[in-house]
């Protein structure tokens, strides 16, 4: 009789947002290989299922998909309610993985694509990341882990509006990070430079792109070893750091 | 807009080189935008890249990659029925289903290939004899036609789709996701008999008369023996193990140990492997093999000997190889593969690896390589007067009623490929009423003028 609650209650699952991306798909895969059950979420329903099967077979774990639209606010309370539920209550972590890089030319002309970015970017998660705050902090246990990026260490003229997106978002989970220290509620910030997906895929001039893979296994073991912070590959800590260094007369004329 | 990159591609023998815009997208759905968009006039699906020459090539079109379309869907391990998405890899495959006691019904001598690309080139393995190709254990698959369309196709479900799709070279839409029909295995094993013969004529005597006592059956032959030594070869061929035949104690039948990966780091110089550095290597190959019976060998290393070593194409230098497979009719097998041998021995062109085996039935693939008789395999090194030499050997071929592998080469005519493939017209019209735009194309369905251009 007590194999049951037992069972339940050695239950990890993990909440994968914005799931079917190259890079998601790798950070759930790792997870799951450290048998973490998970929590699919994103718009594409067919997608979703489609790498929640995948998971599922590979891995032997529990996958389930909810539908969850990062700019559908409104939706987002009864969003955290789904997955509670869904979960039993085992969820131990989020990993924010959605993102939207859009068209900086347009957004410079447009404010609807800019407004996009935005929403998406910082809007959207910060709305998703406060209600999961609160459930987390109420269990006294748990992670956040979001996908920033370094796009938000400094403005460049290439995407400057993705990177003031990413930059609030960073400043945002720094503010969280404090507000949880000393609940139990570690919040993870990942910086990714180039790594192999959609948004790199064909940009010239790229160097020392990571795969997924690596990708995903650097984010698995950055949230594992309670990080607060980590950049994806880890020498894109001393890049940044010197992009930051360069005085702003002289980086205001660099062409990048 | 789906993102894409402009570069220089090749098969896996390296020749030709050609400039592709290619894409690789991550949803199913993107395959519709790409195929609706009008960015290129035709594109080409590609796997891993391990046909030889430009079957998955599109110069100046679009290439579209399905690595990252590489998801399991469903398995029953009561049935052993496997269902995938197109860009999963064979070598998943066998991670997912050996310690589940399956393994693929058919295999080439690859692992790193995809199940679109094996069922596009509808690939043959070692047990062709009994089995045939690997079609006869697709039970159905998913097409997305350039008219938009997604079908499902079987033996008898749009069974013309079916026949041509199969070894259609991916010209008839793009494979989306396939179901096959797993073998159940007790071990991850076979024991091997090996034969040594002195001439290719001993080889294929011995295939005609006991072949149908093996499952798995396939003779390495050196060819660059001459005279009374032509086509020297060794034979190796294999049925199941059963747990009973593993030494007591084995940890698992079912997992035999991983084996060190070794890979060949850089090019080496074009023309290393020469008639006298290959003909060294095979004559210490010949020498090296005996005559005996009921090795115990992993499936692992009887398949796949080389997959352990990364990237062996570089072997062959910067320039590249070609890849020259024929099958003969049984009546003229013995006649064409004399001229054969001799014309490749005499030509000092080293071929390191030939192959030789007995085919069994064809099937209603309607550009399908595989008919009774005798296939063997050469790989050629790129180099000066390369390309009329293949020509020459085509006419052999030809003149003895065969046929080549389309999936190997990388030289051959539209008039030689006409000859060999009569139903090609069939092939066109079926192609004409899936694709009427001809929106899927590749470089090799132009040269050898599948394709009228």
């Amino acid at each position: 009789m007590t194999g049951e609650p037992a069972a339940a209650a050695s239950r990890r699952t993990v909440l994968i947002l914005g799931a079917t991306s190259s890079l998601a798909r790798a950070v759930a895969a790792e997870l799951a290989r450290r048998r973490y059950e998970l929590l699919l979420a994103g718009r594409d329903p067919e997608e979703l299922e489609a790498v929640a099967t995948d998971l599922r077979m590979r891995h032997a774990v529990r996958v389930e998909s909810r539908p969850f639209d990062a700019l559908a606010l409104d939706s987002h309370g009864a969003f955290v309610e789904d997955c509670r539920k869904a979960s039993e209550d085992s969820l131990v972590g989020v990993v924010l993985c959605f993102g939207y890089q859009g068209d900086q030319p347009l957004a410079e002309k447009d404010i609807r694509e800019a407004r996009r970015i935005l929403d998406t970017n910082l809007l959207g998660a910060v709305s998703i990341l406060s209600l999961f705050a609160g459930y987390f902090e109420g269990k006294r246990n748990g992670f956040l882990c979001a996908i920033s990026s370094v796009a938000g260490d400094r403005g460049r003229r290439s995407n400057y509006v993705y990177g003031a997106a990413k930059a609030g978002l960073t400043v945002f989970l720094q503010g969280l990070r404090n507000r949880l220290s000393g609940s139990g509620v570690r919040v993870v910030t990942i910086k990714p430079g180039f790594v192999d997906t959609p948004m790199t895929y064909g940009r010239p001039g790229l160097f020392l792109v990571a795969s997924p893979e690596k990708a995903g296994r650097r984010i698995v073991d950055a949230v594992l070893d309670g990080k607060d912070e980590s950049y994806v590959p880890g020498f894109w800590r001393p890049v940044m750091f010197l992009v930051r260094s360069i005085p702003e007369r002289i980086f205001k004329r660099m062409r990048w | 807009m789906e993102p894409s990159v402009v570069r220089s591609l090749s098969g896996w023998g390296r020749y030709p080189v050609e400039t592709c815009r290619v894409f690789r997208p991550e949803k199913r759905a993107s395959l519709e935008e790409i195929l609706a968009s009008d960015a290129e006039s035709s594109y080409i699906a590609r796997g891993l890249g391990r046909s030889y020459g430009d079957a998955a090539l599109n110069h100046q079109g679009g290439v579209i990659l399905f690595e990252r379309l590489n998801r399991f869907v469903a398995f029953d391990p009561r049935t052993g029925v496997l269902e995938c998405e197109a860009g999963v890899t064979l070598a998943e495959i066998l991670e997912f289903v050996v310690p589940r006691g399956h393994y693929l019904p058919v295999t080439p001598g690859t692992k790193f290939v995809t199940l679109g690309g094996a069922i596009a080139n509808d690939i043959h393995g070692k047990n062709h004899h009994r089995v045939g190709t690997l079609s006869n254990f697709v039970l159905d698959f998913r097409l997305r036609t350039p008219r938009g369309e997604m079908i499902t196709c079987s033996p008898r479900q749009n069974p013309e789709a079916f026949w041509a799709t199969v070894g259609g070279l991916g010209l008839t839409g793009l494979l989306v996701s396939a179901r096959i029909r797993l073998q159940p295995i007790a071990t991850a094993y076979v024991l091997v008999d090996f034969l040594k013969v002195s001439h290719f004529e001993e080889a294929i005597a011995a295939m005609a008369e006991s072949d149908h006592l093996y499952e798995f059956s396939v003779a390495w032959t050196d060819c660059l023996a001459r005279a009374r030594a032509l086509g020297r070869s060794i034979l190796m061929r294999a049925n199941p193990a059963t747990p009973g035949d593993l030494p007591t104690r084995s940890v698992d039948p079912l997992s035999p140990g991983r084996r060190p990966k070794r890979s060949i780091p850089f090019d080496f110089p074009s023309g290393l492997l020469n008639a006298t550095t290959v003909g060294a290597f095979n004559s210490l190959f010949y020498g090296l093999h005996r005559t005996t019976s009921r090795r115990l060998v992993d499936l692992e290393r009887f398949f796949y000997p080389l997959d352990s070593i990364r990237d062996w194409n570089r072997m062959y230098g910067r320039r590249g190889f070609v890849q020259y497979q024929l099958v003969f009719p049984l009546e003229t097998s013995r006649a064409g593969l004399t001229e054969v041998l001799e014309r490749v021995s005499a030509s000092g062109r080293g071929s390191f690896l030939g192959v030789l085996k007995r085919f069994g039935d064809a099937n209603a693939g309607v550009l399908s390589f595989p008919f009774p008789g005798y296939t063997l395999a050469l790989d050629l090194p790129v180099g000066d007067g390369l390309i009329p030499f293949l020509r020459d050997l085509d006419a052999v071929v030809l003149r003895h009623g065969g046929r080549i592998y389309p999936a190997k080469d990388a030289v051959t005519t539209p008039e030689s490929l006409a000859a060999m493939y009569p139903r090609i017209e069939e092939f066109r019209a079926i192609k004409a009423r899936l694709d009427p735009k001809n929106r899927l194309s590749s470089s090799l369905a132009r040269r050898v003028g599948i394709l009228r251009s």
